[in-house]
């Protein structure tokens, strides 16, 4: 075991963020033999990585009770056990805003050096993290953004908007591939009312607007599987014959599947959202109605972390010409197909 | 006078009443939610093209059996005057014990039994600190609801667990003349839920203790040992429940079930069962969970935000309770 850390350890010298993120994600998947595609190429890091500084990280995310989120914190976990020089102190995971503010509360009076925060709700935990800012305690916002650009010092995360308008796109330009006119559209969000819910379906409908589509029938389950079934269900009954069917997240995607599967449907082309590992296996073996996803990778924690580091040890990102880390990171949404879906089976979460 | 029988109203021999004064309450008030019931049809298939088809009354039926196998068992547990606030929390962790890689390698029969005893276990536990333990119902299963739960993300290790065997699977696909096994599932628990509680003793000890608990004791009724079997039942209709979850979503997850508690309960209150208990009917609560189950569907149908779906649903348990207070009163 601690050959294979260190071994791991001396692979990862060396590589970029994105490469990181590859190989971590390889060696947690189940998949014994899963090679590493397009990640193994050393590239120069600038000595980031050569061990510095210590630096206490203090991490807060939502409770780990769904396969994206979980892969966030084990994401983030791992990293830090790469650093010599990282002290990472985790709380448990909450989706109560209120304990999760004083859970932070907490890390800030531990005097942590750098905070990572993945907020439940953004706008709920704003003012916690512009206290820890004021407190001298660098924070780095990860994913859902803080209402306040005083509350943190970078903030890294996902494009909910590019996901939506990548699902969109690759829609629309599938469907008119086939020439198909007037297509049936449908859409199966997450929560509704998360703001990045409506982001994902904004960047969804003024994507296919581009083609002249609309979306037809909308439905919103919880992100789960049980709900992604339960609503699926109904809406292949409220359309007869569909076109299109884009679904925001693969973790309630299992549901939605199961669903269309129990409808005997295949008439249509089902695009994903996140790019879980069940869904890229199902794209790769290409014998259903799943064909792309589109991609919210949750590596974004190992970066949160490398990030945090190398605020705390106030270092820059060697890439860039710049002194310090920059103040937002946007991590661009991915479509993934069966023609690259080989490059990404890597990065797979399990839901 | 806590025994359903016994509200029937003595009818003089040779003084025939009409059918409607011959029907005791409770068969008047599931008479009502079968109108309720007949409106939303209307209103489906008035709004809908696709509401009255074969597969969509199908799905309508399948939708409600999972939540209705639950639901039978809830409805024993209020009707003898206590609450099950676990069930969905007891689903979750019965399917995710069921999806473990160690009982999944000994194929559907073991994974099923595993689940069917997980949820006979759990109430079991339930059953006894309250019945034995003379803790508070709400207290308990509120209790099991959350170490349920936390034990099923920390066996699934937070993540959803597929269903490999094909034969579990087929269970949300196979049908028996026509008729989803699903379903068939459902009406079989139903009936034998409603023989259990309308033509066996144990169902008329259920009835008593529910009404008044002291004088069932003096009717030398086993208070704690049938209160015992209350939650027994319950779980084990999670456990069906459970078996069902996995075939309709082909995985087991610790977030199986939410809400599930209130559902139930919200079902079984429009069913015109009594949450005080001594008073209640399986027939109620499972049209009970049609009415919600309609309303999903023609929301869905038509294409309507599912915020408002759940205005709608609250204002139904109100107007039901409240036509219940009047039908209770007249």
């Amino acid at each position: 075991m601690d050959k294979l850390t260190l071994d791991r350890r001396r692979l990862f010298a060396g590589t970029g963020l994105l490469g990181a993120g590859a190989l971590l994600a390889a060696c947690t998947s189940n998949e014994p033999d899963a090679a590493p595609v397009a990640s193994t190429q050393a590239v120069s890091s600038g000595g980031n990585d050569a061990a510095g500084q210590e630096v206490v990280i203090g991490f807060s995310a939502p409770a780990a009770d769904h396969g994206w989120i979980g892969a966030i914190t084990t994401k983030a976990e791992e990293e830090a056990k790469k650093y010599p020089d990282v002290d990472f102190q985790a709380v448990e995971g909450s989706n109560d805003v209120n304990q999760q503010i004083s859970q932070v509360e907490t890390l800030i009076s531990r005097k942590v050096n750098v905070l990572v925060i993945l907020p439940f709700d953004g706008n709920a935990l704003t003012e916690v993290g512009i206290k820890a800012m004021e407190a001298g305690i660098q924070v780095i916002n990860l994913d859902r953004v803080f209402s306040s650009p005083r509350g943190a010092r970078t903030w890294i995360g996902g494009d909910n908007y590019g996901m939506g308008a990548a699902a969109g796109y690759y829609l629309a330009q599938q469907l008119t591939a086939k020439g198909v006119k007037d297509p049936v559209i449908a859409e199966v969000q997450g929560i509704a009312d998360l703001p990045l819910t409506q982001d994902r379906s904004k960047g969804f409908e003024e994507a296919l607007a581009t083609a002249g589509f609309k979306v037809s029938n909308k439905v919103s389950a919880q992100f789960t599987v049980e709900s992604g079934q339960q609503v699926t269900s109904n809406l292949l009954q409220a359309a007869p014959k569909l076109d299109g069917l884009w679904n925001h997240d693969d973790d309630q995607g299992l549901g939605v599947l199961a669903a269309i599967e129990q409808a005997g449907r295949d008439e249509f082309i089902m695009v994903g959202g996140a790019g879980s590992k069940n869904m890229m296996d199902l794209i790769k073996a290409d014998s259903g109605v799943m064909k792309a996803t589109v991609t919210y990778p949750p590596s974004m924690a190992a970066s949160a972390v490398k990030l945090a580091r190398l605020v705390g040890q106030k270092k820059g990102m060697s890439d860039l010409v710049e002194l310090g880390v920059p103040a937002s990171i946007t991590l661009t949404s991915e479509t993934i197909t069966k023609e690259n879906v080989d490059e990404y089976l890597s990065l797979g979460f399990e839901s | 006078m806590s025994v359903e029988q016994s509200t029937a109203p003595p009818v003089a021999p040779g003084n025939r009443p009409g059918v409607l004064a011959r029907m005791r309450g409770t068969e008047i008030r599931n008479l009502g939610l079968v109108a309720v019931l007949a409106v939303l049809v209307v209103i489906g298939a008035a709004t809908s093209e696709n509401f009255l088809t074969g597969d969509n009354l199908e799905n309508i039926l399948v939708s409600s059996s999972v939540i209705g196998v639950v639901i039978v068992g809830a409805t024993f547990v209020i009707i003898g005057g206590g609450i099950d606030l676990s069930v969905g929390a007891i689903v979750a962790l019965a399917s995710v014990w069921a999806t473990t890689l160690a009982t999944q390698s000994y194929g559907p029969w073991m994974m099923a039994l595993c689940a069917l005893l997980v949820g006979a276990g759990a109430g079991l536990i339930n059953g006894l600190l309250i019945a034995y333990g003379k803790l508070v119902p709400f207290i308990v299963t509120l209790a099991m609801m959350v170490t349920a739960r936390g034990l099923a993300a920390r066996i699934a290790d937070n993540r959803t667990q597929l269903v490999t065997e094909q034969p579990i699977k087929d269970l949300a696909k196979s049908d028996v003349l026509g008729i989803p096994l699903l379903v068939i599932i459902l009406a079989v628990v139903a009936i034998a839920g409603w023989v259990l509680l309308n033509r066996t003793t144990f169902g008329r000890r259920v009835f008593a203790i529910g009404g008044n608990e002291e004088a069932a004791r003096l009717a030398g009724i086993d208070v704690r040992l049938n209160t015992a079997l209350l939650y027994v039942l319950s779980g084990s209709c999670c456990g069906i429940a459970a078996i069902m979850l996995l075939a309709r979503t082909t995985t087991g997850s610790s977030t199986h079930g939410n809400l599930y508690e209130l559902d139930a309960i919200a079902a079984i209150i429009i069913g015109g069962t009594l949450l005080s208990g001594g008073r209640g009917t399986i027939v109620g609560s499972i049209l009970g969970v049609l009415v919600f189950t309609v309303i999903t569907n023609i929301f869905i149908l038509n294409n309507l935000a599912t915020e408002t779906q759940n205005i709608a649903k609250g204002l139904i348990i109100v107007a039901a309770v409240l036509l219940q207070r009047r039908a209770n009163r007249s």
